[in-house]
């Protein structure tokens, strides 16, 4: 769910202008901050899925595979969390902007094969890490009241800033 | 008188008793078992001296799959979440170590005669 929420804030940065994101991710809620966590992570998910039904590359499927496992484990967990906080994720303009844009990529990659579908994927990935890492340090951790959903983010930042290091070492392996 | 058995058999024969019966100092040193914690994606680090001969127990903390796996592919065990297992050292140096599934999470063993 922390991973899910940080993909939202990164997405929502990318499609807005910074100042409008930052006023917009200052006055999110827990709920809301979960259901961006959620959101990232699933989406993330579903292009590592898309990714192991396409790619034949050894590297770009052991990645993806990793994507798929991790993913899902946070969602567990923030899954489990919010159901003993007794908290509901709410949908909201931050978490509708990340899923816009997966869509949009999604759609992108869907066109692509092999080698340049490989590439694209894995220049996604780098991307939509920073993004929701960006997000994580500057607007949702910070603004988390929760200290079990902050930790939880913390945890995910961490565990996203190593997917973006390796994303970032694949695709220079892919160049 | 001429001894029963010639000088030099019994030298071999107290070079085998001693070979079989090690001083206390090299029973002292009888392999140990270190633990190292896997945390929020980090290998802990090891304080005590590790010798080729020893057990490492790795504990994965994390709700994510881990792997303990050597550079120099001495050993390499799957850590699903939340479990542990154990690598035998079996040879001194430096050992750099990282996870399969995260390879930025690094770390290493110096071990010791």
């Amino acid at each position: 769910m922390v991973n899910k929420l940080v993909f939202c804030g990164v997405s929502a940065l990318l499609l807005f202008s910074s100042s409008a994101i930052a006023h917009e991710t200052s006055a999110l809620n827990d709920a809301e901050i979960a259901h961006i966590a959620y959101t990232a992570g699933q989406l993330d998910l579903d292009a590592g899925k898309e990714a192991l039904a396409k790619s034949n590359n050894k590297e770009v499927r052991s990645f993806a595979q990793t994507m798929v496992r991790d993913h899902a484990a946070v969602n567990d967990q923030a899954l489990a969390l919010v159901k003993k906080l007794g908290v509901t994720p709410q949908a909201n303009a931050t978490s509708e902007a990340l899923t816009n844009k997966a869509r949009e990529k999604a759609r992108e990659l869907s066109k692509l094969k092999g080698e340049a579908f490989d590439r694209a994927y894995v220049q996604n990935e780098v991307a939509f890490h920073r993004t929701v890492n960006d997000a994580l340090s500057s607007t949702l951790i910070p603004g988390a009241h929760n200290a079990e959903l902050k930790s939880l983010l913390e945890t995910g930042l961490t565990l996203f800033q190593e997917h973006q290091e390796h994303a970032e070492q694949l695709a220079k392996n892919l160049r | 008188m001429p001894s029963f058995f010639p000088a030099r058999q019994v030298q071999l024969a107290l070079a085998a008793v001693a070979f079989a019966l090690p001083p206390a100092s090299v029973a002292a040193a009888a392999p140990q078992v270190h633990t190292v914690v896997i945390d929020k994606m980090k290998f802990g680090t090891l304080t005590s001296v590790v010798r080729a001969g020893d057990t490492i127990v790795w504990i994965n903390k994390d709700v994510l799959k881990h792997s303990a796996t050597a550079r120099d592919k001495s050993f390499n065990v799957d850590l699903p979440p939340k479990t542990s297992g154990k690598t035998v050292i079996t040879h001194s140096g430096t050992i750099a170590f990282y996870c399969l599934y995260h390879p930025g999470m690094k770390g290493s063993l110096t071990v010791t005669r």
